[in-house]
């Protein structure tokens, strides 16, 4: 996977331990969640390593796509959605008043449940956020980020001789790899992935899948599903949400093998969800 | 920047970028504050300015005249029949100017006085009262109160808008002593230094030379022209009343910007009008003309009833035409109408038509109504139809929107019991939609009662002074008389024709109020 | 007797006609179903009640489609016939002379009082009313014949086993079907009258000298080049624009984007007031205040230009009435077309394209501008389409403060006629349809018909595609 050609912009000859065990990136104390007066996250306080995919899961409406927005403050952006509690990225807490989301954003990427390329090229899609950000010096730096990113999301061989074309030309599992790619193409140390098969075909969701398997290697990944088999497949850590509670998190061997919870087991066996 | 410098805190230059970022985010957010303010602030100024000046016309001033009915000057030998009286303008005029030159003698002394005595009533401002006594002859040869409107300048300047002027509290006087002819000199120690440093600031800025302000010292019912002021005296020029009134009086001065000539008003009118409000007879009054009065070449008489009726007229025929045809041409193309081309035609077709200037449906008026179907010009029944034209799409294209909110499960349900296509319809979707189909007329009405262009292109801009009594008559509408009394040059006409627009926008007001009314009680969410 | 038939007041009459024959043919269709009702032993295909409006149908449709024939044709027919009839000194007459004699003759015999006219005249009335009679009888009789005959024939159609349901439903439908026709006849109407009447000007003045003279004096019928015309019209709705595309779009990009929901609640309708003043009282507002402002700007920015010895003769043509103070008003008033359908498309941009671009760490009015606003664009190109459109199209503004003097000036100051202006100005003179002046009047309609129409044909569309795209 490693081009090594273009600028170093991303450095890929880094590698670090690939350890669960490692010094989380994310660190949640105690989140609360309200819209308006309805509570939808319950003191929720939970980890997430670095260079590993964690999943949440959980039936229909019990707070994991609310929980997963809170990371980059998507939340922000809803009206009378109020978020308490610490989220702790590099010791700070990014819920702290002084942290600019905008920032933040650069830092968390996010791929969402319906692909959404912009409705420009696919350049433009990708070449969009190092753009505001400011991160590329010139048009050549630019052309690199992009085709770094379209390679990194295994895109590039599909689309590189039409770039210029609307990035909403592309079939539904390519616009959601051009997703990924404009999330990569802000060097993000953070990918969070709200369902983001639920909208794809089988043959489509398992190269986005093969895609974070690959992915994991560099980015502590979240992604909220609603297919446990998937969550088994990619995950190394899973996290089980009932009712805006964290019901078991722990292992994806142990949870999916061999769960604590009384109501995990039910879920995964299919009992209730 | 690579992943493992980038940290928390942004560096430097990041951060600089991310502050310029943050600004241009600020600025955005203010342009669209602006305008929205901008919009709305031009909103308020339009109905401030308006609404203020139909304030003003929403009152005039009317004089009281004690007349006696003299039988030989109203109802004379030959010409007393009720109907006689009633057209005798004439007569019941000289009772009310012979009662104003009885008031004022004065005025007596040459032509120009007398002229601008009379100015004081329009002769047709006499009519109400002449009809009145028509109906009741029993009052002739007896005394009655008459009260008959002020003359329209005469208004404006009672109500402080016809002439700049400036009222000063003069001091104590002393004495007045004649002064040569028609002049006496009024004295008083310190009495006019108030005045003289109004007329300071009154002569700042004009040119030397320039004609000088007018000063009027009103005592009473009497009132002079000053001239050769100092401190303490001034020469006093009586234009009515008597000289007396003013020793021993504290009189008011008024400093009277502009130049006689240049004024509509003389200093005598003003001098007398002041006399009248001083005697009580002067008083004002709601202007209920404005409602049942018609159009008047005189500001004082003019009303809106002709083009109130003309209006109501003309909405009934374009109701009675746009609202079948829209809606039933909506329940075709949304109910039965095959989903082809020939329907997509019809659609576009429709969208098109309501986005066509109002001014071409005005020619195809003219062209059609009046040239090819020889029908009458000015009549509100053309003005409907042409009006019914350009509201028709907008009925479809609202009765349909209603239609198409109706579910389909209603329609499943009503054929499904072995209704037919039309009775589901009729029976069950369109009383659904009703509701929606309602408010939707409306609002297409409530445009074509605003709508001026294409009923001047009819004829409907005449001067009609009668209620027309039915679809065929010459007629005119609201927002067409707007048009005409904004085009007369007067000053007078403006606050009027502010209030004529105020009647109009209550009007599309209650129509409005109307369909709100009814979605609140209406409204189905399915 | 003709005569006295030639004064029935035939509308009410024919109205009355209608629901009379209507009702009759109803009772009897329903008594004769009942009756049928009895008589047989199964059952009947329809209810009576429909027995009844089939025979009603058949018998009221003659007397409309009479009675419409009458309204069309009576007069004419009348006409054609006393011209014909007229003594030979009226062949001097012009055709407008004409026309306004027969008018006071029909004024004339409707009031039946023509005391004082000359005796000629009294004749040609008398002559008028017989005719009008003979007319009015004929149509009377055919009526009745029309209207008898259907109701027997639908009535004798009658037995149990008769579809009468579905046969009158298949005449509701063909109603529902003509009343949707009116829209594609009025389309037509305007169309033909437009071109009849334009072809008739261009007869008289050539297209070309019209759409390309720089010289417009209508009014003495001498000069028809409309170039002035089309330039004060595209300088107003410039003007216009310039104020209504920038307030209308920032206002709508802040209500969907910014504002809070109970902002929005209370901004919105106020906005669209301003869509509902009629625009007479916009044309009032600007001949009161706005052009009155303008004069005393231009005239403080003459009177400082010299002063500051940057001109040595006023530079702005402070007129009265003046293109600005029309275009500005106008501005004003096509805020809302702007605002409210930009408003729409942009809430019609999914939230998910929102969601990437916060998700990317852009700011909210990096959001708004990099991909907001591009997505929408289509829709926001539509509504200034449409608003254009508007402005073009409105009279009553310009023919209250755009003034009446064509010329072609980039003088914002100085006053500009436009193409409605001339229209209502070259209609309301009292003047014959066969007078170039009232025939260039139609050719200036054709023109603007067909500007408006390009700009309302091609924004609709884009609008449709847009809603497609996002349904």
């Amino acid at each position: 996977m490693d081009t090594g050609q273009g600028t170093a912009m991303i450095d890929d000859s880094l590698t670090l331990p690939r350890a669960a065990e490692a010094a989380p990136r994310i660190d949640c104390r105690n989140i609360k969640v309200y819209y308006g007066q309805a509570q939808a996250i319950h003191d929720v306080s939970m980890t997430f390593p670095d260079r590993a995919v964690t999943a949440l899961i959980g039936p229909s409406g019990c707070g994991k796509s609310t929980f997963l927005r809170c990371l980059n403050r998507m939340n922000d952006t809803i009206e009378n959605c109020r978020v308490e509690g610490e989220i702790l990225m590099d010791g700070e807490n990014i819920n702290d008043a002084d942290i600019d989301p905008v920032l933040l954003r650069s830092r968390v990427g996010m791929v969402f449940q319906k692909p959404n390329p912009f409705p420009k090229s696919i350049y433009d899609n990708i070449a969009y956020g190092p753009r505001i950000h400011g991160l590329a010096n010139g048009r050549e730096d630019l052309d690199a980020i992009v085709e770094k990113s379209l390679r990194r999301a295994g895109l590039w061989e599909e689309v590189k001789d039409r770039l210029t074309a609307p990035g909403t030309s592309l079939s539904g599992g390519q616009q959601q790899r051009l997703c990924i790619a404009r999330a990569i193409a802000v060097q993000p140390e953070v990918i969070l992935m709200d369902e983001p098969c639920s909208a794809l075909d089988p043959i489509a969701t398992a190269r986005i899948e093969e895609l974070i398997d690959e992915l994991r290697n560099r980015y502590c990944i979240v992604i909220v599903t609603h297919s446990m088999q998937q969550a088994a497949r990619v995950s190394q850590r899973t996290a089980f949400f009932h009712l805006g509670h964290v019901v078991e998190l722990g292992d994806t061997n142990q949870i999916f093998t061999n769960p604590r919870e009384k109501r995990t087991e039910d879920y995964i066996t299919g009992r209730f969800g | 920047m690579t992943d493992t410098a980038r940290t928390s805190t942004p560096s430097a230059a990041a951060a600089k970028h991310l502050k310029r970022r943050r600004a241009a985010d600020g600025r955005f957010r203010y342009y669209g504050l602006i305008a929205i303010l901008a919009a709305l602030g031009a909103l308020a100024v339009l109905v401030l300015t308006i609404g203020s000046q139909a304030l003003s016309a929403a009152t005039y001033h009317v004089v009281r005249y004690d007349v006696t009915l003299d039988p030989a000057v109203i109802a004379p030998e030959g010409a007393n029949r009720p109907a006689d009286i009633a057209r005798n303008v004439d007569g019941f005029y000289g009772l009310v100017r012979d009662n104003l030159l009885e008031t004022f003698p004065e005025a007596e002394s040459d032509r120009v006085s007398r002229r601008e005595l009379s100015d004081f009533v329009t002769r047709l401002a006499v009519l109400p009262t002449a009809k009145m006594i028509a109906n009741s002859p029993e009052l002739v040869g007896g005394d009655i109160a008459m009260t008959a409107p002020l003359n329209d300048d005469l208004d404006l300047y009672l109500k402080g808008q016809g002439v700049r002027e400036r009222k000063i509290k003069a001091g104590q006087i002393t004495a007045v002593a004649a002064d040569g002819q028609a002049g006496y000199r009024v004295t008083g120690a310190g009495a006019f230094d108030a005045l003289m440093a109004g007329l300071a600031v009154a002569n700042v800025g004009r040119a030397k030379g320039a004609a000088q302000v007018d000063v009027l010292l009103t005592a009473g019912v009497s009132t002079g022209r000053l001239t050769d002021i100092t401190s303490g005296s001034a020469r006093l020029e009586l234009l009515t009343g008597k000289a007396a009134d003013f020793s021993n009086s504290r009189p008011a001065a008024r400093i009277i910007v502009s130049p006689e000539a240049e004024r509509t008003i003389s200093d005598r009118q003003i001098a007398w009008v002041l006399a009248l409000k001083e005697m009580g007879r002067v008083e004002r009054v709601p202007r209920w003309t404005l409602l049942t009065n018609s159009d008047s070449t005189y500001p004082e008489l003019a009303g809106g009833l002709a083009a109130i009726v003309g209006s109501l007229l003309t909405m009934l025929v374009t109701a009675m035409v746009a609202m079948p045809i829209g809606i039933l041409a909506a329940v075709y193309l949304e109910e039965f109408a095959p989903r082809n081309r020939v329907t997509e035609f019809f659609e576009v077709n429709i969208n098109n038509l309501a986005a066509v200037p109002s001014i071409v449906f005005g020619l195809l008026g003219a062209a059609l109504y009046i040239n090819f179907l020889g029908m009458p010009r000015s009549a509100p029944l053309v003005g409907g139809l042409v009006l019914a034209l350009m509201t028709f799409p907008v009925v479809i294209i609202a009765s349909r929107a209603a239609l198409k909110a109706v579910p389909p499960s209603v329609r499943s349900g009503a054929l499904a019991v072995g209704a037919s296509q039309m009775q589901t319809v009729f029976h069950h979707v369109v009383p659904l939609a009703a509701p929606g189909i309602l408010t939707g007329a409306i609002l297409g009405m409530a445009r074509a009662l605003g709508e001026t262009a294409p009923l001047l292109l009819i004829g409907m801009v005449a001067f009609v002074g009668d209620v027309p009594s039915g679809p065929t008559d010459e007629s005119t509408v609201m927002p067409v008389l707007i048009f005409s009394w904004s085009n007369n040059a007067e000053r007078a006409w403006e606050p009027l024709t502010s209030a004529m627009i105020v009647i109009l926008l209550a009007f599309l007001l209650l129509m409005n109020g109307l369909v709100v009314f009814l979605r609140r009680k209406y409204e189905r969410r399915w | 007797m003709l005569q006295q038939l030639g004064q029935l007041p035939m509308g009410w009459l024919l109205i009355a006609l209608i629901a009379v024959f209507g009702s009759a043919a109803f009772f009897i269709g329903r008594v004769r179903a009942e009756r049928l009702l009895l008589s047989t032993t199964g059952r009947m295909h329809s209810r009576p009640n429909y027995h009844g409006y089939y025979v009603a149908m058949w018998s009221a449709v003659p007397v409309m489609l009479v009675a419409a024939g009458y309204a069309i044709f009576a007069e004419q027919l009348t006409r054609t016939q006393l011209t014909r009839e007229l003594p030979s000194s009226f062949s001097a007459l012009s055709a407008a002379e004409l026309q306004s004699y027969l008018e006071s003759v029909r004024m004339a015999a409707g009031t039946a009082a023509s005391a004082g006219a000359d005796r000629v005249f009294q004749a040609v009335t008398n002559r008028y009313l017989e005719l009008r009679g003979l007319v009015n009888a004929g149509t009377l009789v055919l009526l009745g014949i029309l209207a008898s005959a259907g109701m027997f024939w639908a009535q004798r159609r009658l037995k149990p086993s008769f579809r009468a349901r579905a046969l009158v439903e298949n005449g509701m439908e063909l109603v529902l079907f003509v009343c949707a026709g009116v829209a594609i006849a009025t389309t037509a109407g305007i169309v033909l009258s437009l071109l009849y009447e334009s072809l008739q000007f261009f007869q008289k003045v050539s297209a070309w000298d019209f759409l390309t003279g720089t010289r417009w004096n209508a009014q003495t019928e001498a000069e028809f080049g409309a170039l002035p015309l089309f330039f004060g019209t595209f300088m107003i709705a410039l003007i216009a624009m310039l104020v209504a595309a920038p307030i209308g779009l920032f206002s709508a990009i802040f209500l969907s984007e910014y504002a809070s929901p109970k902002a929005r609640g209370w901004i919105k309708p106020i906005l669209e007031i301003l869509a509902g003043i009629p625009t007479v009282v916009y044309g009032f507002f600007a001949l009161l205040v706005v052009a009155p402002a303008i004069r005393t700007a231009a005239i403080w920015v003459n009177e400082t230009a010299i002063q500051l010895g940057l001109a040595s003769e006023p530079i702005l043509a402070a007129q009265p009435t003046s293109a600005l103070a029309a275009g500005l008003v106008m501005g004003i008033m096509v805020i809302p077309f702007v605002s409210s359908l930009s408003d729409d498309v942009i809430n019609a941009v999914p939230q998910t394209l929102r969601d990437a671009a916060y998700a990317l760490g852009a700011t909210k009015s990096e959001t708004v501008k990099q991909v907001v606003v591009p997505a929408a664009l289509p829709g926001i190109i539509a509504a200034l389409l449409l608003a254009v459109s508007r402005a073009i199209g409105e009279t009553m503004i310009v023919v209250m403060a755009a003034g009446k003097s064509a010329r072609i000036s980039m003088d914002p100051t100085s006053d500009l006629t436009t193409i409605t202006v001339q229209i209502v100005s070259l209609m309301t003179g009292e003047t014959g349809f066969d007078d170039p002046k009232t025939l260039s009047a139609f050719a200036l309609g054709l023109v603007l018909f067909i500007v408006t129409l390009a700009f309302n044909v091609v924004a609709l569309r884009v609008v449709k595609k847009y809603r497609e795209k996002y349904d």
